[in-house]
């Protein structure tokens, strides 16, 4: 009878991620657009809890507005103004393709720069809107 | 070969039983998205809605309630279809696959009709 073969040590998913696996600026936003959506997902919570505050009346919607103004309640909801900003700007690229068109390697990595481009231009338009 | 029968290529629902409804509702709340998202986030920040008093002014106008709900019902029915497909392409056991799909539908559902819910109290409100 032959020897039991060994089990080879293959990399595996996620862990090949970096080591084996080269990142692209394709896969790189692929990968956030989901991670985006799960965030907005989560996020959408939130945003039920902060209208459904307001209709439950001021005193509620105080007891809301102190967490949601500490430090930790800014990072999330910068957070979500980029992931939204971000999911919208992608989303536009995804509805390009379903369209048929920039299909072309070139075109594909054009998109996705414009994409961080513009979505981060639009955060921050946001917030500067909100400071001034 | 052609391996289809004619009738389930005249129905065109597929395997999935579902045709293309899914992908073209992810399509079309998308779509609707695309200017409400902005129109909601500019108006937060321009208008510094974050205040009581303010919120409340600002669902009293009518067009800004609209929009608001139909922001609200674009985006829980696109995030119920989304968060369907995460989970159906992770979750490889099929018990706690059905049951994550059933809970976040119920989710989503319940969370969207509250959002709505208290746009359609504040809008209506007296205060």
């Amino acid at each position: 009878m032959a020897t039991e073969p060994k089990a080879a040590a293959r990399p595996l998913s996620p862990f090949m991620l970096g080591q084996y696996y080269r990142f692209q600026l394709t896969s790189v936003l692929s990968f956030l657009h989901r991670l985006t959506g799960l965030a907005l997902a989560l996020g959408s919570v939130f945003l039920a809890a902060w209208l459904l505050s307001a209709a439950a009346g001021p005193q509620a919607y105080a007891r809301f507005e102190t967490c949601a103004r500490g430090p930790l309640g800014l990072v999330l909801l910068l957070g979500w103004s980029w992931a939204l900003m971000y999911h919208l700007c992608n989303g536009i690229r995804h509805l390009v393709w379903d369209a048929g068109w920039a299909f072309e390697l070139k075109n594909v990595y054009r998109g996705g720069w414009i994409v961080v481009g513009v979505s981060l231009l639009l955060t921050a338009a946001v917030w500067t809107v909100a400071a001034l | 070969m052609k391996l289809r029968s004619p009738l389930s290529q005249a129905r065109g629902l597929g395997s999935a039983k579902d045709g293309v409804g899914h992908w073209w509702l992810q399509r079309l709340t998308a779509l609707a998205l695309i200017p409400l998202s902005l129109w909601f986030v500019f108006s937060v920040a321009r208008y510094r809605v974050a205040d009581y008093a303010t919120l409340v002014a600002w669902m009293h106008n009518p067009y800004a309630a609209i929009a608001l709900a139909l922001w609200l019902i674009a985006l829980f029915w696109h995030s119920a279809l989304g968060v369907q497909v995460v989970i159906e392409d992770y979750v490889a056991n099929e018990a706690l696959r059905f049951g994550g799909v059933i809970l976040e539908k119920f989710a989503h559902f319940a969370l969207g009709v509250g959002s709505v819910f208290a746009v359609l109290k504040l809008a209506f409100g007296v205060a």
